[in-house]
């Protein structure tokens, strides 16, 4: 039981959070002078993505820490949990919307900037980071909404009919999981009395597991809808194609991750035996998803539509971690969401500048580059060594593979053998869809080009250095396959965390 | 006995939702949404548990209250759902509103703008 405050050096859990915050409501204030605006939001961002980096290093070497609000111990005050999963993508969260903010200074409406575009990009980062580092699950719900409110301002910022359409169709779905989660909330309530993760994983041991599994199902059901998994997808192809570039790319890069995180957080960890009986759900929402979203982007004809189903796509890799959890299969999931909140931004960033040429850049070493980066960011989704996307995937395969999953006795474990069959299916399709957008965009020479060539210049840039890193982090996977095991090492065994928010020995 | 009353009460609401958002008008599913919202309200309440208990105020200088009192949580819960639901629902409505006057639409049927009908299909050749 923790009875002293909460030492100072323990407050860099809410750090992000509040800058983000703090950091919107002083942009408001601000919002008659633009060009400070923009400033601002650039060093808001840095400090929170400086404070994730530093959350991450500290969590890394001591373990997780946590911090209970308002001097109420434990299961009762709202705790705050940074453990490597959640610093992490925190911080990789942070890295992509300093990225796509150095895009949005090529490529914004003026309409959208006066009508706060960055104090939204920091409300959207705070939520994202909220929902990450936050151990209480009703704070998750809380968070969930936030995220939702900064994203329905920012689709629908320039307000073009195209963007309502999208964001009617977005707005309505995504309320509805939302609300589903607050149902199934409300019921965990009523039969576990307590709503703090830590004590929740105790407290469910002894409960009645009837209806922890039906609980476990409605919470499934809402995140998928969130992480646009299959059945429930929806609402993404509807809406991703239809704000300006970099919004999509924020809104694509962090979005349904944060429905991933939550599905990770509450499947393997928070509700194991619930997780053990829905296994076969499981399997085959991964296994479906994996194999429909590319054969969707296989069926489309424009770039943004065809990124949003490899999306989809890569949301079942995700789930088949889940669905079955090693550590090799967990830690697997986990870098296949770092993966997936870099390569989707960038390919959306691509999309932007390939719109914004029209399709018809000159000859030149913009056309080049621009070839290089999007070949090399589709072989990155597919799954091709030795772009990043290759990592995750050897990592879940090696998990569901090993195990003696496969093989064990005589018996065949067929759900593991669908989930191989299926990742490897799904790198396949996606390679095809996007080999096939590659040259139909790039390897013919353009119709007719036009005769001023659109200005690029801070747009590229960024996308460039976002894609390098990618491909750096490809390169060399060392540390972070060493931090998704770690991660998927406290997923699977949760007692340092239980001791960190001060329930457990 | 009042906690079964309550919870078909939930579960009538729930119906009513489900059956509102099935529409295609878009002002019905925002109803339908409204109502769920007020069913999950009732259900955070009823999980709390319905007691005759006193109001949960701790007398000054005391730590803990005299007897059983009504658990507070629930409706802090609640107005916390209240306050997000509410704002969601307002933007919603605005939404729908502004969909109608530039899709002239509020039919689901018709508003195809950002997924076409009878878009070209991709090229089979290369």
């Amino acid at each position: 039981m923790i009875a002293q405050l909460t030492p100072i050096a323990d407050w860099l859990v809410v750090v992000p959070v509040v800058l983000g915050l703090m950091g919107g409501a002083l942009l408001l204030v601000l919002r008659s002078r633009l060009r400070l605006q923009q400033w601002l939001c650039l060093v808001v961002l840095l400090a929170i993505f400086g404070s994730d980096a530093a959350l991450l290093q500290r969590v890394l070497a001591e373990g997780p820490i946590a911090m209970t609000m308002g001097r109420w111990l434990p299961p009762f005050g709202i705790t705050f949990v940074a453990d490597v999963l959640g610093a992490g993508f925190a911080m990789a969260a942070a890295f992509v919307a300093i990225v796509v903010l150095a895009y949005l200074q090529m490529d914004t409406p003026e309409t959208a900037r006066r009508d706060g575009i960055y104090p939204l990009v920091l409300l959207l980062v705070a939520g994202v980071s909220g929902a990450f580092l936050t151990g209480d699950i009703f704070n998750l719900y809380v968070w969930f909404e936030v995220i939702l409110i900064s994203t329905f301002g920012l689709m629908a910022l320039a307000g073009n009919p195209l963007q309502i359409d999208g964001v009617v169709k977005y707005g309505l779905l995504n309320f509805l999981a939302t609300s589903l989660f607050l149902l199934a909330l409300g019921l965990l309530y009523g039969l576990l009395g307590t709503l703090n993760m830590a004590d929740i994983m105790g407290k469910a041991q002894g409960a009645d597991s009837t209806a922890l599994v039906a609980i476990a199902a409605l919470l499934t059901l809402a995140f998928a809808t969130k992480a646009a998994a299959f059945p429930v997808n929806a609402w993404l192809p509807a809406s991703y194609h239809t704000p300006p570039a970099g919004i999509a790319a924020l809104i694509a890069g962090l979005l349904t991750k944060v429905g991933a995180y939550a599905l990770i957080r509450i499947l393997p960890f928070m509700l194991p035996g619930a997780r053990a009986v829905l296994e076969p759900a499981l399997v085959a929402l991964a296994a479906i998803t994996m194999v429909l979203g590319p054969l969707g982007a296989i069926a489309e004809t424009k770039a943004r539509r065809i990124f949003g189903f490899i999306l989809i796509g890569g949301i079942g890799v995700i789930i088949s971690g889940i669905a079955m959890p090693s550590i090799a299969a967990v830690s697997g999931a986990v870098l296949y969401v770092v993966h997936a909140i870099l390569t989707i931004t960038a390919l959306y960033l691509i999309a932007g500048l390939i719109e914004r040429s029209g399709g018809q850049l000159a000859e030149s070493w913009r056309r080049t580059l621009l070839s290089a980066l999007l070949l090399a960011m589709l072989l990155s989704a597919a799954g091709i060594p030795p772009f990043f996307g290759f990592w995750p995937k050897l990592l879940l395969l090696q998990g569901l593979l090993d195990d003696g999953r496969i093989l064990h006795d005589v018996n065949v474990d067929w759900r593991a053998l669908i989930l191989v069959g299926a990742i490897l299916i799904n790198a396949f399709l996606t390679l095809i869809a996007g080999a096939r957008l590659w040259i139909r965009l790039f390897w013919k020479e353009p119709a007719s080009v036009a005769s001023e060539q659109p200005r690029l210049g801070l747009g590229l840039g960024a996308t460039a250095f976002l894609s390098c890193t990618i491909i750096g982090v490809g390169l060399w996977p060392n540390g972070l396959v060493a931090a998704a095991q770690l991660a998927a090492m406290d997923l699977l065994d949760p007692a340092v965390y239980v001791h960190a928010v001060g329930l457990g020995p | 006995m009042i906690e079964t009353a309550f919870a078909a009460l939930v579960g009538l609401f729930i119906f009513v939702a489900v059956y509102l958002i099935q529409s295609r008008a878009l002002i019905r599913i925002l109803l339908g949404i409204a109502v769920l919202g007020n069913a999950i309200n009732l259900l955070i309440f009823t999980a709390g548990r319905l007691t005759r208990a006193a109001p949960p105020i701790i007398a000054r200088g005391e730590t803990m209250p005299a007897g059983p009192v009504a658990n507070p949580l629930p409706q802090a819960l609640i107005l916390t759902a209240i306050v997000i639901g509410f704002a969601l629902f307002a933007f919603l409505i605005v939404l729908a509103f502004r969909a109608y006057q530039s899709l002239d639409a509020d039919h689901t049927d018709r508003m195809r703008l950002s997924e076409p009908p009878g878009e070209p299909r991709p090229p089979l050749d290369y």
